[in-house]
């Protein structure tokens, strides 16, 4: 008797209490990721809304009005424009090249315990830590006391040098990941590790190595301070803007910005879209 | 006294008939490196595994049985000894190079390509022939009832479709021998008997030598021609699933394939080949014993709960050829068919009694009775011989 009594008084009890706590507790929670959404994307909306500023001079900090006029006169500059060559080849170069690096580092450290691993682990730990002014002032010593002549080449070279431990940290983590029986399976049935990594493996950590190049270019196409050291008299987009803050940077590097961020979004997108594409199946 | 029968079965298929072994170990060692100490995997070890075989590597886990497969896969290299596939020393050549294929406990497909494609994947390294692959292909998944899931991904397939898939793609090879690592181990219970025989009837049909590793006593007994019984690195028994169940050879096969009592004893006297062992006025154990076993002797005996006869009062006097122990039951566990009794015998050992629920079903004894247990002499059996 006492307790069909408590069954029926408990639930008409509870929905008095639970709503109004749910609400303030949800709602609370609702503000604060607006406000870090607001936080993260509110400095990228201002660089995107002053590409599309009318303003008559070389500055870009006051609202004038609305225009498409520098998506048209994107090209104008030819010092931007070249520097945003050179940016975008050094990020291809150089992230092509730490992938193919990275990924065979990666998967040796992922699938082996070697004579080495530990140091090579720590190396890559602390490339990926140390400061970036103590990167680029050291690179420039290197290249100095080797005498080599400072341009897009150096400049590639330190960029590989950072971000290969990024994409070998990456694949590392996916192939550790792996059925090993997997790759014996493939030689169970014939196939030379040659061919087991092309065939088996590689198709597999494709995603980690992908993500490890768009990390790579990432890390590329705005770096500044080791870029700085070991640039000469070569400009990159970074660079260029650097040395505009004085003069006022023009507004076709907000354009320049906005088309980079676009195509960045777009990739995260993209990958977004496959990696949930793959969980649906599994 | 009827003599003791000691031919109980002969194996199905004999060892060697004529030719080379499909599989042959001479001598085959292996030491792991575990925490700078070395530990023997698998002990100086000879076996030969005959053409057309279903042969089982039964033992519990960390018996050197994986590690032998694996031997003869080729994914390990024995520190000694030689491995022989149809005759040819294969001791140092790769796992890509030999022409045997495996099923992997996980099944280890290739999670990126069809069925079709993890099927063909063997068939396309030896540069078949497109049409061919196709006409195999179509043919294996026929054989493991597969037809028309071609495109599907391993993803998409329930375990135990994705275990037809692993099989076919080792099969659709004709391998010299299909090496099984557990493949039923991760698939329920009605699944896996319905596998074991299926597994069974592909193998009458296409004939290929199997060799089968397993921790499973049911699965090695229902499938195999022969079994051969691993402990601690060591093959303790090799037989026919009868010889290995019927006559264990040791103690731990005894304990391992089924339920035994193990009762120790010093030999009374000997007599027409039966030794007598007692252990109070109306307690003794008869168990047929080689020549050679003399008075005084200690000797360890084996008999299969199923054998014994449980009675509630004093044995009938036709039981007394045989042996008799009396006892407490200190369990009873009904199970359908039969009915389980745990009693405590005067011989020391706790006794497992299985009890067919035949017709005496109204007649079951009670925890706490005093009974007697009694079997046939040739129900006993001396372990070691």
């Amino acid at each position: 008797m006492t307790a069909s009594t408590l069954e029926r008084t408990a639930p008409a009890a509870e929905p008095a209490v639970k709503p109004r706590r749910r609400l303030t507790g949800a709602g609370f929670m609702r503000a604060y990721v607006w406000v870090i959404i607001a936080w993260l994307v509110l400095p990228i909306a201002v660089m995107i809304l002053f590409g599309f500023n009318d303003t008559p001079g070389r500055y870009n900090q006051s609202w004038v009005g609305f225009t498409f006029k520098w998506y048209a006169r994107l090209f104008e500059l030819s010092n931007l424009t070249q520097a945003l060559i050179n940016s975008l080849l050094i990020a291809v170069v150089s992230s092509v090249l730490s992938a193919a690096l990275g990924t065979g580092i990666g998967y040796a450290l992922g699938r082996y315990r070697f004579r080495g691993a530990g140091s090579l682990n720590l190396v890559m730990f602390a490339t990926i830590s140390s400061p970036e002014l103590i990167m680029g002032a050291s690179l420039l010593t290197l290249f100095a006391s080797l005498q080599v002549g400072l341009g897009a080449v150096t400049i590639t070279i330190a960029h590989v040098m950072f971000s290969i431990s990024f994409v070998a940290t990456v694949v590392r983590a996916r192939v550790m990941t792996l059925d090993r029986s997997v790759e014996e399976a493939a030689a169970d049935l014939g196939a030379t590790p040659w061919v087991t990594f092309w065939k088996v493996t590689f198709p597999l950590i494709l995603p980690a190595v992908f993500s490890g190049v768009l990390l790579a270019f990432a890390l590329s196409i705005d770096d500044f301070i080791v870029t700085n050291f070991t640039a000469g008299t070569t400009e990159t987009f970074p660079l260029f803007i650097w040395g505009a803050t004085r003069i006022g940077i023009p507004p076709q590097v907000n354009v320049m910005g906005t088309l980079i961020f676009a195509a960045g979004v777009l990739f995260a997108v993209i990958a977004n879209v496959r990696s949930r594409k793959a969980t649906k199946k599994d | 006294m009827t003599t003791p029968q000691h031919s109980v079965a002969r194996p199905r298929t004999a060892p060697i008939a004529a030719g080379h072994p499909a599989i042959e170990f001479a001598g085959v060692h292996k030491n792991y490196l575990s925490h700078g100490e070395t530990v023997a995997a698998v002990k100086r070890t000879d076996l030969a595994i005959a053409q057309g075989e279903f042969f089982s590597l039964l033992g519990p886990s960390g018996c050197g049985k994986t590690t032998t497969m694996r031997m003869i896969a080729g994914f390990e290299e024995p520190t000694a000894g030689t491995v022989f596939l149809d005759g040819k020393d294969v001791t140092h050549v790769s796992a890509n190079k030999r022409d045997v294929n495996m099923v992997f406990q996980s099944y280890a497909l290739f999670p990126h390509l069809n069925t079709y494609q993890n099927v063909a994947f063997g068939l396309e390294r030896k540069k078949v022939g497109k049409d061919e692959i196709k006409r195999r292909v179509g043919e294996i998944l026929e054989i493991v009832s597969l037809t028309g899931m071609e495109k599907r991904s391993p993803k998409e397939m329930s375990g135990g479709q994705q275990q037809r898939v692993a099989l076919a793609r080792a099969l659709v090879n004709r391998p010299r021998a299909l090496l099984l690592d557990e493949p039923l181990g991760a698939l329920d219970l009605k699944l896996r008997q319905q596998m074991q025989i299926e597994l069974k009837r592909i193998q009458r049909e296409v004939g290929i030598t199997f060799v089968y590793v397993t921790h499973d006593q049911g699965e090695a007994l229902t499938m195999s021609d022969r079994i051969a019984v691993m402990n601690a690195g060591v093959i303790e028994q090799l037989g026919s699933p009868r010889e290995i169940y019927e006559k264990p050879a040791t103690r731990f096969v005894a304990g391992f394939i089924g339920t035994s009592n193990i009762v120790d004893g010093r030999v009374e006297r000997v007599e027409g080949g039966l030794a007598l062992l007692s252990y109070t006025a109306q307690d003794r154990v008869v168990v047929p014993v080689p020549g050679s076993v003399r008075p005084g002797e200690k000797l360890e005996v084996s008999i299969r709960p199923e054998k014994i006869d449980l009675h509630r009062g004093v044995p009938p006097v036709t039981a007394t050829g045989g042996s008799v122990l009396s006892g407490t039951v200190t369990e009873v566990v009904y199970h359908g068919t039969s009915t389980n009794y745990t009693v405590a015998t005067a011989a020391g050992a706790d006794f497992t009694v299985f009890d067919q629920n035949a017709s005496n079903a109204d007649d079951l004894a009670d925890r706490g009775d005093r009974v007697y247990l009694t079997w046939a002499p040739q129900h006993s059996y001396m372990i070691g011989v």
